[in-house]
């Protein structure tokens, strides 16, 4: 009776094994079927949809990062219908799962694909080298080569305007951040979002705190609690997740959104969003791919281009304020305005700008070090 | 003075869940089970809390929904471990890691929901009571809870007859069945109620110690709680204590940043592993230390017949 059990037993795995065996290799040979049909019925009337693949680091639902560029596919589609046929895979980390994420795109016929972290940069450049018909473009990096292009926005700018706000709006003259990863980038934001500050308030000083993660909200309410802790009363983050502004809401303090409008999320807290639409740039590209004009190479835009912008403005902010950000706006609009103009010195003393210099792209792209008015020292690996 | 009050508010607050799990767990290891499924329970309890909240509005009909997420995944647990003996390593491992993906499964529409904002709780007159008052007396019911729960549950173990019984069938279940004790029902209670617990911290965590759902978010919480039964030593008050003092880490290090003063984060991180391995190589290399303190059949499968 065991005996026939186990033969039993034998018998019904080898049989799932060999169903699930075939099963896989069937769906293997079903994949390039239909594209060989569509090649076969080339002379069609009507040309294909140009598939737009996008890989994404967190979940659309991040109400952040993520959330922003999901919002701009949607505006592509919007604008271009069924011209484009646009395809997302979201939480890929990452690494080496990027590579093979980007390689299925590729295969899928995506002849467009956006990669949306900085973590994706090797891993994308590897496959470009290998897909040369397909045409690639990765945020936030700094490699490109003939198939493959960079696009960043100024995030700077929305940290600057957010911190002028936070200048105006502090009591305690201390400004909190919760800082991601130590690199350039997030450096750049804090010192923006301190100058900012003390072009209205002399006085201010920003307590930073690194929670090495982009999305990790309970370690960004831990982080934001002891930035209140320590007397500050306005808080600011460089993360992903609305977590910080939720826990400046319980407090009672203020805060505010980072990467899309969060202020449902703190009603009371909520000073302002600093907020990337990365509209106008996936239109640019999609434009670039259907009129055959797509060359590589690298843009960095900001509000002038209609990509970074402070919305939401709460109403709690004195009137003299909302009309300090309108002019702002405008400067950075007409050019007459710029974030990183001198005289601005380290927080060692030293100077780094002299007065009216303007750092140009790579001064920016090089800042590893904290303006006068931040506390603490840049973690190692910045 | 004012921010060591507030420090010591926030680490409280960081140790509660911490505590709660891990006296879950403590009473799943005392009759003789490892449920290393921690982690995953934390997670399923978490979306099963925060999704009540959002629908009913109530706090606490959302940790009974936690709770009761958790009990269910340790009845299944306790099934496979003690009924059908499957190997407790493996299983709580699987558990946890179905945990890490079932819970992220269910919760995508959950991810971008809030709760409405709360009314702090504070005891009335002790929390005027300068520094202290801010400190200690205002801090949400569930850390009080944590700490009478701490009490109870010393209490129950080594006063009460039944904690004898639990405690006897984790040193020796033979000797129990032979006394007439039932010991895989009073095993599958022990799991069942420790499941509860760790179901009840993993509500607590995304309704109000990080008020939203997001994939993962206990981030590790159930693995420092099954280091901290170990370097507790199987100690109720010392389940307490390891919990704020885990919690407390991390709001130092926070608090150290902000002074100032750099403090590598990964180093602190893995800070509680380090001291668990320390008290596991420490009691190892005494007998009698492990003799009075780890349950003797922690981990081995029991059969009623043999």
């Amino acid at each position: 009776m065991i005996d026939l059990n186990k033969r039993w037993w034998l018998r019904a795995i080898a049989c799932a094994a060999v169903a699930s065996v075939a099963l896989v290799a069937g769906c293997g040979k079903e994949e390039p079927k239909p594209a060989a049909k569509a090649a076969e019925a080339a002379p069609a009337p009507k040309p294909d949809p140009l598939k737009i693949g996008f890989m994404y680091v967190g979940p659309v639902g991040d109400a952040g990062w993520t959330f922003a560029h999901d919002n701009a596919r949607k505006a592509l589609e919007a604008e271009f219908g069924d011209k484009v046929k646009t395809t997302i895979v979201e939480s890929v980390p990452e690494g080496p799962d990027a590579e093979r994420v980007i390689r299925d795109l590729a295969d899928q016929g995506h002849k467009l694909i956006f990669a949306t972290s900085f973590g994706y940069m090797e891993q994308m450049l590897k496959v470009a080298e290998t897909k040369k018909e397909i045409r690639f473009e990765h945020a936030t990096g700094y490699k490109s080569s003939e198939n493959m292009r960079t696009y960043d926005s100024r995030t700077y700018e929305g940290a600057y305007m957010a911190g002028v706000i936070a200048g105006a709006m502090t009591k305690t003259n201390t400004l909190g951040v919760v800082a991601s990863i130590p690199i350039p980038e997030v450096i750049r934001n804090i010192n923006s979002f301190t100058l900012g500050a003390q072009s209205v308030n002399p006085k201010v000083k920003t307590k930073v705190v690194w929670v090495n993660k982009w999305f990790d909200p309970p370690k960004e309410s831990e982080g934001a609690q002891s930035l209140l802790n320590q007397g500050a009363d306005v808080l600011f983050q460089n993360t992903d997740s609305s977590a910080v502004l939720q826990t400046a809401e319980k407090a009672g303090k203020f805060a505010f959104g980072w990467d899309s409008d969060m202020s449902k999320f703190g009603p009371t807290a909520h000073l302002a969003s600093a907020v990337i639409n990365w509209a106008p740039y996936y239109k640019k590209a999609t434009k670039d791919m259907l009129d055959n004009t797509w060359q590589t190479g690298g843009v960095w835009w900001g509000h002038k281009e209609g990509v970074i912008d402070l919305v939401a403005v709460s109403d709690k902010i004195p009137e003299a304020t909302r009309k300090r950000i309108d002019e702002i706006k405008a400067g950075l609009k007409e050019g007459t305005f710029t974030v990183w103009k001198g005289p601005i010195k380290g927080q060692d003393g030293k100077k780094r700008l002299a007065k009216d210099q303007v750092a140009d792209d790579k001064f920016m792209h090089d800042i590893k070090w904290y303006v006068q008015g931040v506390e603490g020292k840049v973690p190692a690996g910045g | 003075m004012e921010p060591i009050a507030l420090l010591l508010a926030a680490t409280l607050n960081a140790g509660t869940a911490l505590a709660i799990a891990g006296l879950g767990l403590l009473i799943n290891e005392k009759c003789g089970i490892v449920n290393l499924g921690a982690e995953g329970i934390m997670l399923i309890a978490a979306i099963a809390g925060f999704a009540t909240v959002v629908h009913t509005d109530n706090d606490w009909v959302g940790f009974a929904a936690g709770m009761g997420a958790g009990a269910l995944l340790a009845l299944v647990f306790g099934w496979l471990v003690i009924w059908l003996n499957t190997n407790q390593y493996a299983t709580g491992l699987a558990l946890s890691m179905f945990g890490a993906g079932f819970s992220a499964f269910v919760g995508i529409r959950y991810v971008q929901e809030k709760l409405p904002a709360r009314e702090q709780f504070a005891i009335p007159w002790l929390a005027d009571i300068p520094l202290a008052g801010a400190a200690l007396f205002k801090q949400h019911p569930m850390v009080y809870i944590a700490i009478a729960l701490t009490f109870a549950m010393a209490w129950f173990l080594y006063r009460s007859r039944t904690g004898l019984v639990l405690r006897s069938i984790g040193e020796s279940p033979e000797s129990a069945h032979a006394l007439g004790y039932r010991v895989r029902w009073i095993r599958l209670a022990c799991v069942v109620a420790g499941g509860a617990l760790c179901g009840l911290a993993g509500a607590y965590i995304s309704v109000i110690y990080t008020p939203l759902w997001v994939e993962g978010m206990t981030a590790g919480k159930g693995w420092i709680t099954l280091a901290l039964t170990t370097f507790a030593t199987w100690r109720p008050g010392r389940v307490l204590l390891g919990a704020y003092l885990f919690g407390g880490v991390t709001m130092l290090q926070f608090h150290l940043q902000g002074m100032g003063v750099q403090v590598a984060s990964q180093l602190l991180t893995m800070l509680p592993y380090v001291a668990t391995i320390v008290v596991l190589a420490l009691i190892s290399r005494n007998p009698t230390w492990i003799r009075v303190n780890m349950p003797a059949s922690l981990g081995k499968p029991f059969y009623p017949g043999a």
